[in-house]
């Protein structure tokens, strides 16, 4: 077992190493084809940014991604001072300039990984896919008879901020920056997946697909380590299963199936105002020019956040969404399972959370709002501040920043749930629906804590259950999302994630069940 | 103002401060207003004894047992102190160090838990045997048992809750456990046959070398004073190993009161009101021993929820609301490596079950989940559950023993008990079928209902 073990480890570094690789690899080639069909599918009108490209770029070899994206992005930026400071603003290229340049190299790109695509989706995809499982499945055998195994967890260097943890997080933010803010370094990965695109939906690849993609596939592989790991709890897997199915099907294939049949692309279960552009004048404009279908998706929307998340929430807690629907939820539920022990439990991160978190969700309001005036009134500025600015710094800042950089890249340092936590505005939403109405609730059993605190330990949260559990009181948290791994850890039977009536839901205590009647009585009616 | 000085930061010590504080935050120049001392020589910060077992096996870290932040002490005006009290002088109301440091009190509450029994077993002292009880234990367990490499074989000494708990812990790191057990079955003079047998199977499927009805002759040392390997007395076998774990139940940890003039048995005697002989002191958890037991309860409870409510309870009669320490009826759990125990009033093992007790037994084909009802067996009144594998509701039997129910009620409302997460398959109708074949009722199982469990609290 332990060498089956091994050899996977070895094929997934294997092919970790070579996808790494391919970023180094491959020839980029603008033939002035290429150049003109840009110029003409833009409508580019600078002639200097045309001319620079013909001059230093067309007909020249680049050997790696990153001289030949420095060639276009800075041409964009030499052509686009001179038509501002010339007051031609018919000629400035409001693209940004590596999406701009993604897309040439995108096309200019040649080599072998063009020319194999398939093999060396084996050879990164393949490898990582089924060394990881050499390395998950044998885990049914190693970690002994079904239960709670959490042994060495924090003596091992992946899961307790160690070496290997702090080489997983310069992986992760590495790879969201690059995903994010300089996807041309990265069209070698992005060809990998182009023939699974075009059988979808019929287009090439983009970065955003081989990011769903990639994402569906670390979902089902961590499910999988999700799945030995709690054989015994039937709502971990039954948890699980759920949001492994959202996530292919709501989040991936249906919104690439739309785009075959040339609908509008849209996850039907991304709520605003997780789903922050949902009412940017673009998207409004595209739903409403959809026809029916568009239509349909637009009041689904916000019948979606309206009706459905609140009412949801009364009846079964947040939990619904954020550990059983959300893909933000379901990444951090399976590739972030081994990370939910290094959340800070500090008071002093829950004041920190508290602020973030109901801030974020005030920005998205507000910038919203000022979005719909601006689309209602046809202005381009409320109160003199530009609509168009205050969401590119929300899409940068919280859309990229927080939810993929820090959200995603910190799990192997500040745990899984960091954007969950700190940062997403529909969890704020829907937390302040869970605190004050509704009926979910984890019940605590009586006086039956013994203050072991690994109910705290595995909050992903940060949520100090314990400080709760000690006390006979039920946890009814905001933050709460009802994973319910503090049940499952819990030794002694403590804890249970319930629905029930809202009378009695919040019970402080100072006095626990198992006492003296009247001494309860006395210090816990006050 | 007054100064409440308490020995000892386990649960016990430490509620008691909570509540006093609770109890007295008001201005620091009133008459109420006290100063809370907690005395300590094993750690500076309150931790969950509890928890040990999950730092060695790699759960947590030391940090995660501390239930409350270490801010916490000073904001709640506790003060804390680090020291080995030496000699109480109940006179002049004053505490000695052992580094000869003194400490003034007006109350003294005593709160200074068990240590780890030791018979007088030959090499009993020898270096790599230890108990697994304070901190300094798990230190030296980490010292002497890090790995298998190390220590190729453990021999544990005692089949009670910490024994099977040391087991667990060094089988999570490989090393190789014999568990030597008096008993002729795990735990069987507190647990029924069929329950006390489930139990060793779950050991012996862990690959411990669980060894049933034998005792301990001595532990023998080899050149360096280490404990190499130990003696069977029933045999004579020799068992080569490089720790010894004494967990052969504990006692109260008082010596160092032996000659103050306070009252000791086999703990600091008290009477209902948690006084002990001498005005102002008194005594809480496991170092407690009631004069007369409590009901069914023992003497002295060496059981984390019992410190617990001793301090609830002595806090307000330091606070001036004199009360009785009168705990509710019996509650317990344990985990016996993947199996949950949970039990609610009283279910006897072979020894000393009264006459009248009567027992249904189910177990799971598995032989992983089982319950023992006790119940009366002319009045058919509930008398006490064990439950394995299923997690049941506390509030639910709480409110059955105080009401007196039967049998027959408690099976009709199992559903309600259940505490199970969601979504876990649900044993009630299999539980309630077979006690009307064996004892030709006709109990019929009603639906969970919100209402009832909630008229319960």
């Amino acid at each position: 077992m332990k060498n089956i073990q091994k050899i996977g480890l070895g094929l997934f570094l294997a092919g970790l190493g070579i996808f790494i690789s391919l970023i180094f690899l491959g020839k980029y080639d603008v033939s002035p084809q290429l150049l003109d069909d840009i110029i003409s599918n833009k409508g580019i009108k600078s002639e200097l940014f045309i001319n620079d490209l013909k001059s230093n770029v067309v007909g020249k070899e680049f050997s790696n991604p990153f001289t030949f994206s420095s060639k276009i992005t800075s041409a964009l930026a030499t052509a686009n001072e001179t038509h501002k400071q010339n007051n031609e603003w018919d000629k400035v290229i409001w693209s940004k300039p590596h999406s701009f340049a993604y897309e040439l190299a995108k096309s200019a790109g040649s080599g072998p990984i063009k020319e194999n695509k398939g093999l060396f989706w084996w050879l990164t995809f393949g490898l990582g896919i089924i060394g990881s499982l050499m390395f998950i499945i044998p885990q049914v055998i190693t970690l002994g008879p079904p239960g709670i195994k959490n042994n060495s967890i924090w003596h091992n260097s992946a899961t307790n901020r160690g070496w290997i943890g702090w080489f997983a997080f310069v992986f992760l933010v590495g790879f969201y920056i690059l995903l994010y803010f300089f996807p041309d370094y990265i069209v070698n990965w992005v060809y990998l997946v182009d023939p699974i695109s075009e059988s979808i939906s019929g287009n090439p690849a983009s970065q955003w697909f081989l990011y769903g993609f990639l994402y569906c596939v670390v979902m089902t592989v961590m499910a999988v380590r999700m799945y030995i790991k709690y054989r015994h709890n039937k709502y971990q897997v039954l948890r699980t299963t759920s949001v492994l199915f959202f996530q292919i099907v709501f989040a991936f294939l249906i919104p690439e199936i739309l785009v075959r049949f040339e609908k509008p692309w849209y996850d039907f279960k991304n709520a605003f105002p997780l789903d922050y552009d949902f009412f940017y004048s673009w998207n409004l404009d595209q739903l409403i020019n959809s026809g029916g279908f568009g239509l349909f998706i637009l009041i689904w929307g916000i019948i979606l956040t309206l009706v459905i998340v609140p009412v949801m929430v009364y009846f079964f807690g947040k939990r619904w969404y954020c550990s059983w629907v959300c893909g933000c939820g379901g990444l951090a539920e399976t590739l972030g399972d081994p990370y939910r022990q290094l959340s800070d439990k500090s008071m002093k991160a829950w004041k920190i959370e508290r602020w973030l978190v109901h801030g974020v969700l005030v920005f998205a309001l507000v910038m919203t709002g000022f979005t719909l005036y601006a689309y209602f009134s046809g202005a381009q500025d409320v109160l003199g501040i530009k609509t168009q600015t205050i969401q590119d710094i929300y899409g940068f800042l919280i859309g990229s920043i927080f939810a993929g950089v820090i959200g995603t890249g910190f799990y192997p340092i500040f745990g899984n749930r960091v954007w969950c936590r700190f940062g997403c505005p529909l969890a704020a939403y829907m937390g302040i629906v869970q605190r004050f109405k509704s009926r979910f609730r984890i019940t605590t059993n009586g006086g039956q804590c013994i203050s072991c605190g690994n109910c705290s330990t595995y909050c992903e949260q940060g949520i100090d259950v314990r400080a709760y559990a000690q006390k006979g009181e039920n946890i009814v948290r905001a933050s709460c999302v009802g994973c319910g791994i503090c049940s499952a850890v819990c030794p002694r039977g403590v804890l249970k994630l319930e629905n029930g009536p809202e009378k009695g839901r919040i019970n402080p205590t100072d006095i626990l069940l198992g006492n003296d009647v009247d001494l309860m009585d006395l210090v816990n009616q006050k | 103002m007054e100064h409440i000085v308490i020995i000892g930061n386990g649960i016990s010590g430490v509620t008691t401060a909570r509540h006093i504080r609770k109890l007295s935050d008001t201005e620091t120049g009133s008459a109420q207003a006290k100063k809370i001392t907690i005395v300590s020589a094993e750690t500076e910060y309150f931790f969950s004894r509890t928890a040990l077992m999950y730092i060695y096996m790699g759960h947590m870290k030391f940090e995660h047992t501390q239930p409350y932040e270490n801010w916490f002490w000073k904001k709640n005006r506790i003060e804390l102190k680090k020291g080995f009290v030496k000699t109480v002088e109940t006179k002049s109301k004053t505490l000695h160090f052992a580094d000869g440091d003194t400490l003034q009190y007006d109350k003294l509450v005593i709160a200074t838990g068990s240590k780890p029994n030791k018979f007088g077993w030959p090499g009993q002292d020898l270096e790599g045997v230890m108990g697994m009880y304070h901190k300094q234990d798990l230190e030296k367990l980490e010292k002497y048992a890090p790995d298998n490499k190390t220590c190729k074989r453990a021999v544990i000494v005692g089949g009670g809750l910490i024994g099977i708990e040391l087991a667990e812990m060094l089988h999570s790191r490989h090393i190789p456990v014999t568990f030597l057990v008096r008993e002729t079955s795990f735990w069987n003079g507190v647990l029924p046959a069929g329950e006390s047998e489930m139990i060793n199977k779950e050991i012996l499927n862990n690959g411990i070398d669980l060894r049933l009805g034998v005792n301990l002759k001595e532990i023998k040392a080899d050149e360096n004073g280490k404990a190499k390997s130990v003696i069977i007395a029933e045999t004579g076998e020799e068992i080569a190993c490089d720790v010894v774990g004494l967990t052969a139940g504990v006692s109260p940890n008082i010596d160092f009161i032996k000659n103050s003039g306070i009252e000791t048995g086999r703990g600091v005697k008290v009477n209902r009101f948690l006084e002990t002989n001498i005005p102002d002191i008194y005594a809480v958890g496991d170092c407690a021993e009631q004069h007369e037991p409590i009901g069914q309860r023992r003497p002295i409870e060496a059981v984390w929820y019992t410190g617990r409510m001793m301090g609830e309870t002595v806090a307000q009669t330091i606070c001036g609301n004199r009360i009785e320490y009168k705990p509710g009826h019996w509650f317990n759990s344990a985990k016996f490596i993947d199996i949950e125990y949970q039990t609610y009033g009283w279910v006897f093992g072979e020894r000393g079950r009264p006459e009248y007790e009567k027992h249904f037994h189910w177990m799971h084909p598995d032989n992983n989940k089982c319950i023992t009802i006790a119940y009366h067996k002319d009045t058919n009144q509930f008398l006490g559950i064990n439950t394995f594998g299923i997690r049941m509701r506390h509030e639910f039997f709480d409110k059955i023993l105080t009401e007196k129910r039967d049998v027959n009620y408690v099976l009709e409302h199992l559903a309600d008990a259940n505490f199970d997460p969601e979504f876990y398959k649900l044993h009630e109708s299999a539980i309630v079928n077979q006690f009307n074949e064996e004892n030709n009722t006709n109990i019929k199982l009603k639906k969970k209902s919100w209402k009832r469990i909630f008229q319960t609290s």
